[in-house]
C-alpha cells in the first residue's frame, strides 16, 4: 500500500511525524480526506481533530486551527496549537469549557464575545474528540 | 596596611560572591542548552511555512501581498527590539541597543520612530529616545508564541492601516557560545524567504480551500509571527550563553582577587608578628 509522509508542527515544536496511508483533517469548508498521491492542496483548518491512519493504527491529534499543505507524498500541517489525544486531560478541558461558557454568558453583546465563543467551540471540539478516543 | 582581620573579612565576602556567580554560571549553562533545543524544535514549522510561501510566490508571481510591497514614502517606522528581562549578561543588551540606536539615528532624519520592546531592558533604555508604543516583559525561559502575539499583531494592524510604513526587528543572533551578533531585519514589508523549494519540474499550482487570497493572507501573518518568535527564541539562547560567559569570568576574577588578598593577608599577619616580637625584645632589653 502506498504511504505518505506526515508532519504536524506548531510554532513551538514538532508534534507528530511519521508515515500514513490516510489523513483526515478539519478543513474550513468541511472535512478533508487525503490519500497518498493527492494533488497539491493548500487549505486553512478549523479547530478539530486530525486522524492519521497507518494500516490498522490510528493516531489522533487535536489542532486549534492552522494550515495544511499537501504534496503527492508529503503532508505538512502547520497548526496554531496541537495536542495528541493521549496527552489530554479530560477534567481540565471540562473545567475550561465551563469557564468559557460563563464568559459567553456574562459578555453577551460584548466585543469579547466572539473570542469567548471561539474558545468555547474549540473546547467543545476537543472534548468530543477525547471522549471518542476513550471509547 | 589594613589589619589581618579586615582582610580576612574581605576574603570571606569575595568567596561568597564567587559561590553565587559559580551557581549562576551553571544555571545559565543548563538553560542555554534548553533554549538552543527550542530554537531547533521551532525550525520544523518555520521551514514548512517558508517552503509553502515560496511555492505560492512561484505560482502567483503577479499577486503581491500588502506585506510585500515597499511603501513609496516612509514616514513612520516601528522598531521591534528584543532584549533580555534581566541584566548580568555581559554586553548583550548594550550591543543590541547600540545597534538599534545607530540605525534609528539615520531613520529619524526622514521619519518618525516608535519602539515596541520585547524584554524589559530594551523598554527601560529606549524610552529615553523614542515613544514606546507597546511592550512585552517577563518572558518565560521557554517562550511560547502566544506571549508575543500582542505586540506583533499590533505592529501588523498598524502596518495594514498605514500608521507604520516599515517595521524593523532588532535582536541578537546566536553565532556560538562566545559570540552573539546584533542583527536588524526588515519585518514589514518583508523580504521573501530565500528559495527553499526544490527545483520545480514544470508548472503546478495548489488547489486552494477556501480561496487563495484568504489562505495567503493567513499564511503571511503566521510567517511574520514566526519570524519574531524565532528572534525571541534566539535572543533567549544568546542571553543564557552571554550570562554563562559573564558569570564564568566573574568567578575567575573573584578567584584572582582572593589569591591577591591571601598574599596581603599573609604579609599583614607576618608584619604583626614581627612587630610584636620587636616590642617584646625591646621591652626585655629595657628591663
Amino acid at each position: 500500500m502506498s504511504t505518505m509522509e506526515i508532519l504536524v508542527a506548531t510554532a513551538e515544536r514538532e508534534v507528530y511525524s511519521g508515515v500514513a496511508t490516510m489523513l483526515v483533517a478539519p478543513g474550513a469548508a468541511g472535512e478533508l480526506g487525503i490519500l497518498p498521491k493527492h494533488s497539491p492542496l493548500l487549505a486553512s483548518l478549523v479547530p478539530g481533530e486530525l486522524r492519521i491512519t497507518n494500516g490498522d493504527h490510528i493516531d489522533e491529534v487535536f489542532i486549534s486551527g492552522g494550515f495544511i499543505e499537501v504534496q503527492p507524498n508529503k503532508v505538512t500541517v502547520l497548526a496554531d496549537t496541537a495536542e495528541r489525544a493521549a496527552d489530554m486531560d479530560e477534567a481540565e478541558i471540562v473545567a475550561a469549557q465551563r469557564r468559557a461558557e460563563e464568559m459567553v454568558e456574562s459578555h453577551k453583546g460584548d466585543t469579547d464575545m466572539a473570542m469567548a465563543e471561539a474558545e468555547l467551540a474549540m473546547l467543545t471540539a476537543r472534548l468530543r474528540m477525547l471522549r471518542k478516543h476513550k471509547k | 596596611m589594613a589589619s589581618a582581620k579586615e582582610i580576612r573579612g574581605q576574603i570571606k565576602a569575595t568567596q561568597n560572591t564567587s559561590k553565587i556567580t559559580k551557581a549562576m554560571e551553571m544555571v545559565a549553562a543548563s538553560k542555554m542548552r534548553k533554549a538552543q533545543d527550542s530554537v531547533g524544535k521551532s525550525r520544523a514549522y518555520s521551514d514548512g511555512i517558508k517552503t509553502v510561501i515560496s511555492n505560492l510566490m512561484q505560482s502567483h508571481p503577479e499577486y503581491k501581498h500588502t506585506f510585500l510591497i515597499p511603501r513609496e514614502e516612509v514616514k513612520n517606522v516601528a522598531y521591534i527590539i528584543v532584549s533580555s528581562d534581566k541584566g548580568l549578561c555581559g554586553g548583550l543588551n548594550t550591543n543590541v541597543l547600540k545597534a538599534a540606536l545607530t540605525s534609528m539615528k539615520d531613520v529619524k532624519k526622514t521619519a518618525e520612530v516608535e519602539v515596541l520592546n520585547i524584554g524589559r531592558r530594551a523598554g527601560l533604555f529606549m524610552r529615553r529616545f523614542a515613544k514606546i508604543a507597546g511592550s512585552v516583559e517577563e518572558i518565560n525561559d521557554q517562550p511560547e508564541l502566544a506571549e508575543i502575539l500582542g505586540v506583533v499583531n499590533m505592529a501588523v494592524e498598524k502596518f495594514i492601516k498605514g500608521e507604520y510604513d516599515e517595521v524593523r526587528l532588532v535582536y541578537n543572533t546566536f553565532v556560538n557560545t562566545m559570540t552573539q551578533q546584533p542583527t536588524e531585519v526588515c519585518l514589514l514589508p518583508c523580504a521573501m524567504p530565500e528559495d527553499t523549494a526544490e527545483t520545480r519540474t514544470g508548472y503546478w499550482d495548489y488547489l486552494y480551500e477556501p480561496d487563495s487570497k484568504v489562505v495567503l493572507d493567513g499564511l503571511m501573518r503566521r510567517y511574520v509571527e514566526t519570524l519574531v518568535y524565532h528572534a525571541v527564541l534566539e535572543n533567549k539562547a544568546c542571553e543564557q550563553s552571554a550570562r554563562m560567559v559573564a558569570m564564568k569570568s566573574a568567578t575567575d576574577n573573584a578567584k584572582e582577587i582572593i589569591s591577591d588578598l591571601q598574599i596581603t593577608y599573609n604579609k599583614a599577619r607576618q608584619a604583626a608578628i614581627t612587630q610584636e616580637l620587636a616590642e617584646i625584645c625591646a621591652g626585655a632589653a629595657a628591663a
